[in-house]
């Protein structure tokens, strides 16, 4: 008996390799001229190197693949250099400005910078004294607060959408939801002042700055909640009415445990919105030097507060403290979007 | 069979119903106590979001209102602002005017790199680098504006310093990329390049989206019919998505439009009106209020106020139209949203 | 095509029951029931008693009704939108659609298993089963026995009595069937609705089923919805044949003892069913 072979898999795709070449080569060539050119001619920069270097590249490339393989496929390869190159664009920001932050913020990760405030720290100081530990304090109560106030609102709104919302109500309740994704952050701010500091008298401080970022942060908790929401199945829904369960307590017995993982990947992702903003704490919660632990009273720092102030101070030991402050809160920033992520992952694999 | 007598059961007789139509009955849904409370705590919940809005406009108006007073039409016509002076004198046509110059510089950069972002992303790359880049995606819109301010001010800005000298030099024909002052660096070109690079994400994103949901039985149409790659994304997925992308763009529109901490950063502020976008100077409407906010007098903060009114209603009508254009092309598709 | 050594148990097992004296479990009475989605009439006056003691089988091809008609049962119908019914459903005599039933009470006295297995999946086993008692504040202390007592049930305590803690969604499909018998039958219900509870399990997990259906039927009062003739020769001892013809809602052709839909159908469609012609 001979045994039957198992099948062989075939490639589809075949790597190019003399086209890589043709395109290396084109390249280059590309570089040595425009090396050559900016040699012996005025022009200089390393913009100006990359694009006339692009150019040349593009036009030698071009020749090269209308004699080799003509127009028509030339064409879909200039499109796709093209269209790749640019593509890059985008993501070689992202490298340029985490790798800035960092060598530009190290410097300022003393000992103190996590340990004292800036309360008794004169201009010249260096960075070494004086920190930010008022700051973190303050962001982490104001985060805190608008946390404890958009949490709750935008999961039961979410409910209401997912489970009792007639279909009518529902479009125009998410509409609205939508119209207040798009506030801009400074006019929260403004909002907030005008409410609690002015018409109603509170002044500056903590809980205020707390409120204009929930403002912030409720569309986004809302929105990701529904979604989450939406992917309980029917089924489990089906199975807690069927067993004699009112509605309400199908839903906090049966749903929200089951969406509970990507429910929390709906706050982390508001916190991580939220986390950065400065333009709203600008008129509510104003900074300040020392420390207040009471977000209830007076004027509270926080992170970009502190970042914001010292980074157009021309003196080079405060903006060190600044790009330290940024680097801490970048750093904030990607860990929350990677719990995130990965919460979401975790939620993909259990409800499939 | 089974024993016994005869069972109602075993002779059904079917009642003739004649033509009897069947009626249906209104059932009443009788809702215990705790489920009603329930259903209108979460009622209450969603409703709140417009109240909410609500209060915003109410209050912004209310507390805008003693500087239109005072201004009456000319808040949208006067550029100077000097509400300190007697008589005072001030208008945000300068800053509306930043506003959206600085906004249009950074579509017009933003949405090219965006679609042909979303393009290689969606359809040049096999799944998992895709995913990985996507990933990437997120994250440039996860980092907060005020960290793109601080990096395009001290990374940047000496960087297009040069560019802008050369515009000068080689385009100067061009009105708006001469200039006089010979003062480069920290211009509305600048804060546009550095808007631009924030809103690229947003951009991108939404046009990934509706891309993906290009119906696949078009796209492979065009594919075997012998097109190449390209013709099958000039002729089948742009224009399909195209809706979709223009939506995706109003929506970074109204985020460039309302973005205060990055401008406010990078541009050296400054109230005139030129259309020379690399001369040092400009302003926008978040980054004054950003600005002067902390030092106002009370017929400033008013006025700011008001200037915070007209950014809110000019935001909310970009983004709605926005999201009006992007749902209208979910539902051209035949899938779901 | 239906087996005679099939029919010859059933009659045996129909002659010791006799007319099953001490069986407890609700009775169900449909009168002049009709339902629709939205204004599209799917089923149309269905006369149909459903007996304690006894196993009552909704058969039919696919389409005609007869999960609908089971919603109507357990008003399950109603939660989509648009649906509607008309006619009336007596439980003990009590109209369950009357301004004197909810539907949350009514569901605790006529529970329902589904075609997919859909047990909780962040609840363990033993959760699973207490979920019902949970769901509606019915307050137990010997949970621990009822665990045991509905899981015994169900057919599936000797499996899973050491790992009552591990989550419910570990278990194989024909598991975690059985888990959803147990769990509706730890309310305790006067009346149990299946609709096609097999019809997703492999022949071992079907067969522990339909043992755990013959065994609960002097307590509660079982109404199964299914494709397979074979099985409700097996299960059932009365039967309801739905049929819906083109754009027409479905109605129940015939109804009576298993024994004689089977074996001397009175209406010729009803023969044709029985003995594949169609369906």
């Amino acid at each position: 008996m001979t045994a039957i072979a198992s099948p062989e898999r075939r490639a589809t795709r075949h790597l190019d390799v003399a086209g890589l070449a043709q395109a290396g080569a084109c390249a280059l060539m590309a570089v040595v001229v425009t090396a050559l050119l900016f040699a012996i001619s005025p022009l200089d920069g390393t913009l100006g190197f990359g694009l006339v270097a692009y150019a040349l590249f593009l036009t030698a490339y071009a020749g090269v693949l209308t004699l080799t393989i003509g127009p028509l496929k030339r064409n879909d390869c200039l499109a796709t250099v093209i269209i790749a190159s640019v593509a890059l664009l985008t993501f070689v920001p992202l490298v340029l400005i985490l790798g800035f932050v960092v060598l530009k913020g190290v410097p300022g990760l003393t000992n103190a910078f996590f340990t004292q405030t800036m309360e008794t720290v004169g201009p010249l100081d260096p960075p070494d004294v004086g920190g930010a530990r008022h700051a973190i304090v303050g962001t982490l109560q104001q985060v805190g607060i608008a946390v404890l106030i958009s949490v709750p609102f935008g999961v039961l709104t979410a409910v209401f959408l997912s489970e009792f919302a007639g279909r009518r109500v529902a479009r125009v309740i998410r509409f609205l939801v939508d119209a207040m994704s798009g506030i801009p952050s400074i006019v929260a701010g403004l909002f907030i002042y005008t409410l609690f500091v002015l018409r109603l008298g509170h002044g500056f401080s903590g809980l205020n700055a707390g409120l204009a970022l929930s403002v912030l942060m409720l569309p986004t908790v809302t929105r990701t909640a529904e979604e989450v929401l939406a992917l309980v199945p029917g089924s489990l829904r089906e199975a807690a009415l069927a067993l004699g369960a009112p509605d309400w307590r199908m839903v906090v017995r049966v749903v929200l445990p089951t969406a509970r993982t990507g429910l929390i990947t709906a706050v982390v992702l508001g916190v991580a919105r939220v986390a950065g903003e400065t333009a709203p704490l600008l008129m509510t919660a104003l900074g300040s030097d020392g420390m207040n632990t009471n977000p209830f009273e007076g004027q509270q720092s926080s992170l970009p507060l502190f970042v914001f102030k010292l980074i157009r101070n021309p003196l080079e030991g405060q903006v060190t403290r600044a790009w330290a402050g940024a680097l801490v809160l970048i750093a904030i920033v990607l860990v929350l979007f990677t719990v995130a992520r990965l919460a979401a992952a975790r939620l993909r694999r259990e409800t499939r | 069979m089974s024993g016994g007598g005869a069972r109602a059961f075993d002779v059904v007789e079917l009642r003739d119903r004649g033509s009897a139509q069947p009626e249906p009955r209104v059932i009443h849904q009788s809702h215990t106590t705790p489920d009603r409370a329930f259903r209108a705590l979460t009622a209450a919940a969603g409703w709140a979001t417009l109240v909410v809005l609500a209060l915003i406009a109410l209050f912004l108006v209310n507390e805008a209102r003693p500087a239109v007073e005072v201004a009456g039409w000319d808040f949208l016509k006067v550029w100077e602002w000097q509400p300190g002076n007697e008589p005072p004198a001030f208008g945000i046509a300068a800053v509306l005017y930043g506003t959206v110059v600085i906004a249009t510089i950074a579509i017009v950069l933003a949405v090219p790199v965006a679609v042909a972002t979303a393009l290689f992303v969606s359809e040049y790359l096999p799944r998992r680098i895709s995913r990985t880049l996507t990933t990437l995606i997120d994250l440039l819109a996860a980092i907060p504006s005020l960290i793109y301010g601080m990096w395009g001010l001290f990374f940047l800005v000496p960087k297009l310093a040069g560019l802008e000298r050369w515009l000068d030099a080689h385009l100067g024909f061009v009105p708006i990329f001469d200039n006089e002052t010979g003062l480069f660096g920290r211009s509305m070109f600048d804060a546009g390049v550095v808007l631009a690079l924030m809103i690229i994400p947003i951009i991108a994103t939404v046009s990934r989206e509706v891309m993906s949901q290009t119906p696949r039985v078009l796209c492979e149409a065009a594919l075997a019919l012998g097109g190449t790659r390209l013709g099958m994304i000039r002729k089948v997925i742009l224009p399909f998505s195209r809706p979709g992308i223009i939506g995706g763009s109003m929506l970074g529109l109204g985020r460039a439009l309302g973005e205060t901490i990055a401008v406010a950063l990078v541009l050296s502020v400054d109230f005139r009106i030129f259309p020379e976008i690399t001369q040092t100077g400009g302003s926008t409407v978040a980054a004054l209020i950003a600005n002067n906010f902390g030092e106002a007098g009370e017929l400033e903060r008013h006025a700011l106020i008001a200037a915070g009114l007209a950014l809110f209603v000019i935001t909310l009508v970009v983004n709605m139209v926005a999201r009006l254009i992007v749902s209208k092309a979910a539902k051209g598709s035949e899938f779901d949203r | 095509m239906t087996d005679m050594s099939e029919i010859a148990s059933l009659e045996a097992r129909l002659a010791v029951a006799g007319d099953v004296p001490g069986a407890s479990g609700g009775r169900l009475e449909a009168r002049d029931v009709s339902a629709w989605f939205g204004k599209r009439l799917v089923l149309a006056n269905v006369d149909l008693t459903m007996e304690p003691g006894h196993v009552t089988a909704l058969i039919g091809p696919s389409g005609c009704g007869k999960s609908t008609f089971l919603r109507t049962l357990n008003r399950m119908h109603e939660l989509v939108h648009g649906a509607a019914i008309g006619g009336e459903i007596f439980l003990d005599g009590v109209d369950i659609y009357g301004p004197a039933a909810s539907p949350a009470t009514t569901r605790r006295r006529i529970g329902m298993v589904f075609q997919k297995p859909n047990p909780f999946p962040t609840m363990s086993i033993a959760d699973n089963v207490l979920s019902g008692l949970k769901l509606s504040r019915i307050k137990r202390t010997d949970a621990g026995d009822i665990v045991e007592r509905s899981l015994t049930r169900a057919g599936l305590w000797r499996e899973v009595k050491d790992r009552l803690k591990t989550p419910g969604g570990d278990l194989s499909g024909g598991q975690q069937q059985r888990l959803c018998i147990a769990r509706a039958l730890a309310i305790e219900p006067e009346v149990l609705l299946m609709d096609e509870p097999c019809s997703a399990l492999d022949p071992g997990s079907t067969r522990r089923v339909e043992e755990t259906i013959e065994e609960i039927s002097h307590q509660v009062t079982v109404v199964i919805v299914t494709h397979n003739m074979q099985q409700a020769l097996r299960v059932s001892d009365r039967c309801a044949f739905f049929l819906a013809d083109e754009n027409e809602p479905g109605r129940i052709v015939e109804a009576g003892s298993t024994t004689q839909l089977f074996t001397n159908p009175r209406d010729s469609r009803t023969e044709d069913y029985v003995n594949g012609r169609f369906g």
